[in-house]
């Protein structure tokens, strides 16, 4: 074997290495990477308690109610729910049906109180025609269901 | 050894490169402009209103070709790296030095644009969620490798580290890329991919992949501008130079 075909082994080999070791960091430190978490992960206990963190999931639609500054949701991941209140101003493409991650504490009684709310959208872009037609094919599409 | 390999390693030699790289520079600049022009007519003109963010979502057309680029230049680098370590020519460190200020500039445009971005559709300028944070990451190892190569003064040594840490760095990239699919992050999943149709309207992804090839011609005219003068700097008592000197 040549002497730069070693190098050359010897470099791939290498970064193979780092590339396991740093799978193997990621990995360990799994839940400290996560931005927020969903309502199942809660109903199971997995999110910190006494502790600030965030919540990330779908706001139910129709959930939302207002009381004066102070806005009142149902944050959801289709299986499970968590109801959040929040005072201050909402971000614009807060919505109902739309994504949103909260920062706050977990109440005794479940109430997630946010301190910060946080609008998540989603990787779609389309025109605003395009969209219509896609909720107009949804609803035929739920009115079809028996 | 066949044909084809030794006209390679011919230009792997500064004294043929150099007048190589010249000669290109003019088309991929002029297919920058070109490109851009386009794309950025697309972009802003013809690229259809989007039903979820309005206008604001019209950033996407530098945000993602420059993340995209951020990412590759980097990969780039590594493997001239690998070629540089292994082979020991002389070329290899060259590109992978011009190569970083430009890295550098599309890493701080990415974060930049998403800050931008970020304020009126998420709230926040910035979250340390892991797609922000490794992007971030990047920037960094772009002007940690521009800080160690020129605080070592012998090229082969500055090369060498430079080779290192560009290596070890390149594990980040894939970190970035998959950081939406392996954790919850507060950044959306990509629109376009290998592995499914492109979710967005063609316009929209005709204007952005005409913005990504602008910023590859940019990128490719700036590094080879670069490298020409890295070889000029490195070269100085050579044969070559004082004969284009003088020429």
């Amino acid at each position: 074997m040549k002497s730069r075909h070693k190098r050359l082994l010897l470099i791939v080999g290498g970064v193979a290495v780092l590339g396991v070791a740093a799978v193997l960091v990621l990995n360990a430190f799994r839940s400290n990477l996560v931005f927020f978490y969903t309502p199942t992960q809660i109903a199971k206990g997995e999110a910190p308690k006494n502790k600030a963190f965030r919540i990330g999931g779908l706001v139910k639609a129709g959930s939302l109610t207002r009381d004066g500054l102070t806005a009142h949701f149902i944050v959801t991941d289709t299986s499970r729910e968590t109801a959040v209140s929040y005072t201050g101003i909402l971000p614009d493409l807060f919505k109902e049906g739309r994504g949103v991650v909260a920062q706050g504490k977990l109440q005794a009684e479940g109430q997630f109180v946010a301190t910060e709310v946080l609008a998540k959208h989603d990787e779609n872009y389309m025109p605003p025609e395009a969209k219509d037609a896609v909720d107009q094919a949804q609803k035929a599409a739920r009115t079809l269901k028996p | 050894m066949s044909r084809s390999l030794v006209n390679w390693f011919k230009y792997a030699s500064p004294a043929s490169f150099y007048p190589l790289a010249g000669r290109m520079i003019p088309y991929f600049a002029a297919a920058a402009a070109v490109l851009g022009l386009a794309g950025l007519w697309i972009g802003l003109l013809v690229a259809p209103t989007d039903a979820q963010q309005g206008e604001g979502y019209r950033i996407i057309f530098v945000h993602v070709p420059a993340s995209w680029m951020s990412m590759f230049v980097y990969c780039v680098m590594a493997f001239w790296s690998a070629l540089g370590l292994a082979f020991k020519t002389r070329l290899s460190g060259m590109m992978t030095a011009a190569l970083a200020p430009t890295g550098a500039l599309f890493a701080f445009l990415s974060l930049w644009t998403g800050a931008l971005w970020g304020k009126p559709m998420w709230g926040a300028w910035w979250v340390w969620d892991a797609r922000l944070t490794s992007q971030l990451i990047l920037f960094f190892l772009y002007l940690g490798f521009i800080a160690l190569q020129s605080s070592i003064d012998d090229p082969r040594r500055a090369d060498k580290a430079g080779a290192l840490l560009a290596l070890v760095g390149v594990i980040n990239v894939p970190i970035i890329y998959f950081s939406v699919q392996w954790w919850n992050t507060l950044h959306q999943g990509a629109s376009v991919s290998m592995t499914k149709a492109p979710s967005m309207a063609h316009t929209m992804l005709a204007g952005m992949l005409l913005m990504a090839l602008a910023f590859w011609a940019y990128t490719i005219a700036v590094a080879l501008a670069r490298v020409r003068c890295i070889m000029l700097e490195r070269e100085l008592s050579s044969e070559w130079v004082k004969r284009n000197a003088t020429e």
